[in-house]
Formats: C-alpha cells, structure tokens, sequence
C-alpha cells in the first residue's frame, strides 16, 4: 500500500523534520517496513552534502566480520574522496553503517558518485547542497528518532512509509530515492509501474544505474533522465504521466521545489492542501491533519495532474 | 401533465426500463417505505435527545462504539466534535439518527448505513457512503474518491468537488455533487440518479446498466455504452424538486443539464454472440 507525504513552506524554513516525522508517522498504518525522509535545509552552494550507507541493518547480525568490514568500507569512502580532491569538512554517524559528510567539491559529481559507489556495498542516498536523505526500516518515529531529525529546519520535504510488496525490507528498497546523479532531486512513490523492466532497460542503455529492483527508483531514474535532457521539472513530470504506464502517485523534490503528479486512472489517493505560505500533501488527509489540527480545506487532485510549487 | 403513479413515473424517467430475465430482483424506487429501514438490530432513538462527544483522543473504534452505547440509550441526535479525519467513522449505523460531524472525515466514513440523516461540515475521503441503504447524508466541502460506490439508496450529497469513481457500481439511491467528479464517475452503474452540477471527468458511465446522470458542467468525454438522453418536464420536475430539498442549483437551470443514460448494446451481455460484442466495444 505504502503511504507518501510532502509539506513545502512558501519563503521561509520551518520545522520540516517535526512536521514530515508527524506526517509520516499518521500514515505507519500503510506501511510499517521502512520509513525514509528526503529533507532540504538552507542551500550552501559551495559545500556538498552527502548521505551514504556502508551496510544494511540486516547485515549486521551476518558473522563477526562485518564490524570490521565497515570500518575498511568507510576508510576507502575517506580515501577515494581525498584522491578525487574533496576537502571533508564535517562527519556525522547516525548508525553504525549510515554516515553524513559535508565536503567542498568542484570536479565531476557523477564521476564521484560511481567512484564511491563502486565500493562493494557502499550506497550513495543523496548528494547535494540542501538534501539529506535519510532512510532506514522501522515507522517513522523510529527512524527519526534513531537520526535526530526532529530539530531539522528547512524548506521542503518529502517522506514516504513502506509496505514491501515487489521487492525486500532493506534500505536500498526503500524510499525516497536520489535522482542519480543530480544534485538536491529525490522521489517517493505509491503504486506500481507496469513497464518497469523495458524502461528500466532504455535508462540503463542511456547509462543510468539502478541499486534496487524497486520500481520507484525508476522514476527518480527517468526524472533524473529527463532534466538532463533539458525538462523543466513540470515538464518531466506531464511527459512522465504518458510515458511511465501502471497506477502511481508520487512526489518529487528538487533543491527549491515539490511537485506531485498523478497516473490517469487516478487509482492512487493524494489529499492537498494548499494555502498561501505552506502546501501539505499525503496518501491520507490523517496525516495532514498531524500538523494542521484546525479546520482546514482539503481536496483530491485528479486523473492525470501535475502541480509544482516553488518555496 | 398527467397524474402518473409512481410506477408510471419512474418508467417515464427512464430509470426501470429493465427486462428482467428472472435472474435479478426487481425492485421500484421507495425509499420511504417503512421495510427498508427494518433492521433486527435498529436501536429505538429520540431525536431530541441530544449529546456531543469530543473525539479528539478516542481511537476511530472507541467513537464507533461510544455512538453505538449512546444509540443503545436512545440518543437519537449525536455531535461528533474534532473527528480529526479518521477512517471508518459513522459506518454500520442501521436505524433513524441525527449525527453530526463536526470537522473532517478519512477513508469509508459512513459505509453500510441504513438510515441515519448525517451531516458533515468538513470534506471526506476515499470510498465514503459505500453500500449505503437509506437516510440522507450532506458534506459541506470536497469527498475523495469512489464516493458512493455501490449505493442501493437514500440521498448522498456533497457541496463540493468529489474524485473519481464516484458512484461506481451503484444500485439505488441518489449522489448529488455540488462542484464537479473525476474521471470513470458511474462506472458499471446499475440503477439509481447522480447529479453533478460541475463537470464530470472522462470515461463518464462507463459500461452503466441502467440509471441516470445527469450533468451540469462540461463532460471530459463519455465511456462505453453511455450516451446522452433525451431530458424530459419529468426529469427536469425531478431534478428542480430535489435539488431544492438540499438547497442546491444548477448553474443553468436543469432543463440545460445533459442527461446521460446507458445506450444497452452491452446489456444483457450473455446475450451477444463474440463477434456481437466485439462491434459494441
């Protein structure tokens, strides 16, 4: 089923990681497997920050070798960044196999990205000057706790609630997903792509890559594909209504946007909210009403729709 | 105009015109006939007994079952306050009640209802009303989507836009929508009325059996086998009269609405030969 929400404050920062962990956790009912967060704070366009994995949780219980293991996978992280000429500035580790490091970087950001990820079991989430994307198993309340996102100030957010229907419980099969390898642009996702696999086949051949055999991380795949090839996001989004065939809806967010779109059976729920200076959506108007208690207008989007809003 | 009985009335309408081949029931349209509000497990209210309840801190169960303890006492009017847009609220309430909500409704709030008269001051989610039997609901703002599936009667009204699916499958009764419907609005709709007085999305009745819609706005186009019928003094009486009961009007003035019925190239479908069915689609 799967449960995806979005909140986007119109000029000015609010308390994205308090609202998108209430959001999120209103909707634990629609999918209690993973929980993820793709929030954006205040741009620095000179630093990079980059939010990667060196395990899986489940990983963890798998011999005595993997502590070691992860250290030595995290060493070459530190020695692949300096050999490409990345100054670390900063290091957060929330758990023991999912790191956060701030670094100032003017080369080639898709030649860092597969250099670090061709590091056995190292996982990119997000890179980019406002996105942290943070993604683990358990509900939302869980995993915010476990990375300390209720003190977060930021713009915009997307978060999304997992029932694991087409592929594992693990961290790479859930949401949201990094647009690879563009900077700030993720996705989350509630439906199911039935051309998964010929898309999937035409991104690759264009020279995309894929961690999971989740069909949401196509279409952080195909949004990705389609900017680089010039779309604006409103447009990549309407081309993707036509061209991404299966019941969807799903939201994506770029450094200073969200936007939303919606399949044309319109077989997917999305509730909206929109007034002058915040927008929240979500699969349920419960989870709206986690941060909005007073009385509010709602309203269904239709077949077919796409929206952007801009903070 | 003639004096027409109701039987008369409701085949001039167009709403039974089927030529029952003994595999269903036929069953002509009286909602206030006293056996179709007969429950086993009706409760016996007075409508001036009235009681509010703050639901803000109870669970969609706990309100459920706190208005069916209050039935249960002869309450007959009931205030919900804060629903907080939880699911599965009001549903399988089975005699008279006056209940009020005060805020907004989730998903299958008021479903298997067979009855109460509700009123709802704010919008409502995904599939409310479904299989609703009798009384009158009224939601101030927006519904989701499959709004009134498979409804066999009374009256479901929302003052404002609704999503798509409205009426899917539905049996009886009447959906009245004050702004506009999303799209595959009627979809295998075997009897009763919808009236939108906004627009109606595409794929509009698709596959209907039987049954009116009745359209105020524009139509995104129609679905298979719908087609656009002819609008009679009885259906523009019909419309006039209730639309007036809700405090509703069209924007043109019924006579303008576009009335659309089933065309029946694929009723009585076991009838049609393969190659038949293929020239109907």
């Amino acid at each position: 089923m799967c449960g995806i929400a979005g909140l986007i404050h119109r000029g000015q920062s609010g308390d994205i990681g308090r609202e998108m962990t209430s959001m999120l956790q209103a909707l634990k009912h629609r999918g209690p497997d993973s929980s993820g967060f793709a929030l954006y704070g205040k741009p620095d366009p000179d630093r990079q920050i980059m939010r990667f994995k060196v395990a899986e949780q489940e990983d963890l219980a798998k011999g005595f070798k993997i502590h070691d293991q992860m250290r030595e996978r995290k060493s070459m992280v530190d020695a692949r960044l300096a050999e490409l000429g990345a100054t670390i500035e900063h290091k957060d580790q929330a758990t023991e196999y999912a790191h956060r490091y701030i670094f100032k970087f003017g080369g080639d950001l898709k030649h860092l990205a597969d250099y670090i990820e061709d590091i056995d079991q190292v996982e990119i989430l997000s890179l980019g000057h406002a996105l942290e994307l943070i993604k683990d198993l358990g509900d939302a309340g869980r995993v915010s706790d476990q990375y300390g996102l209720g003190d977060f100030k930021g713009t915009h957010g997307i978060g999304h609630t997992r029932m694991a229907t087409e592929s594992d419980v693990d961290i790479r099969s859930a949401h949201p997903y990094w647009a690879y390898p563009f900077n700030d642009v993720a996705v989350v996702h509630n439906g199911q792509l039935t051309n998964y696999w010929g898309s999937r086949r035409a991104l690759e051949r264009r020279g995309h890559r894929f961690m999971s055999d989740c069909d949401s991380e196509l279409i952080a795949v195909y949004i990705a594909d389609r900017i680089e090839r010039g779309d604006e996001l409103e447009e990549a989004l309407t081309r993707s209504i036509n061209e991404l065939d299966g019941v969807f809806t799903y939201l994506v967010a770029t450094s200073d946007s969200l936007g939303m779109a919606k399949d044309v059976m319109a077989a997917k729920p999305m509730v909206l909210y929109e007034s002058d200076d915040i927008i929240a959506l979500a699969s349920e108007e419960v989870a709206i009403r986690s941060v909005f208690p007073h009385e509010i207008d709602t309203f269904d989007p239709y077949e077919g729709e796409v929206r952007v809003w801009t903070s | 105009m003639d004096e027409l009985s109701r039987e008369q009335e409701s085949h001039r309408m167009g709403m039974h015109t089927e030529q029952l081949a003994g595999r269903t029931q036929q069953i002509f349209f009286a909602p206030e006939e006293a056996e179709n509000l007969a429950s086993p497990d009706a409760f016996d209210v007075d409508f001036n007994k009235r009681t509010e309840i703050d639901t803000a801190e109870l669970t969609q169960q706990q309100v459920n079952l706190k208005i069916r303890e209050l039935m249960t006492q002869g309450y007959g009017t009931i205030v919900i306050q804060n629903p907080g847009a939880k699911h599965s609220l009001g549903v399988g309430i089975l005699n008279r009640l006056q209940l009020y909500f005060e805020g907004s409704l989730g998903y299958f709030g008021c479903g298997l209802i067979d009855g109460p008269n509700v009123r709802i001051t704010g919008r409502v989610g995904w599939s409310f009303g479904e299989n609703m039997m009798s009384g009158t609901v009224v939601i101030e703002k927006n519904a989701g989507s499959t709004f009134g599936a498979a409804i066999r009667g009374g009256d479901l009204v929302c003052r404002g836009d609704v999503g798509s699916r409205t009426g899917i499958d539905m049996k009886g009764g009447t959906i009245i929508v004050g702004g506009r419907t999303g799209a595959f609005s009627g979809f295998m709709m075997q009897r009763g009325r919808m009236v939108v007085l906004g627009d109606a999305g595409k794929s509009l009745g698709d596959s209907m059996y039987d049954g009116t819609i009745y359209i105020g706005g524009k139509i995104a186009d129609l679905g298979v086998d719908a087609v656009e019928g002819e609008m009679t003094d009885l259906d523009v009486r019909w419309l006039d009269r209730k639309l007036a009961i809700y405090g509703l009007e069209t924007p043109n003035g019924a006579r303008n609405m576009t009335k659309i019925v089933s065309g029946k190239k694929l009723w009585n479908y076991d009838n049609l030969e393969p190659a038949e069915k293929k020239m109907v689609l």
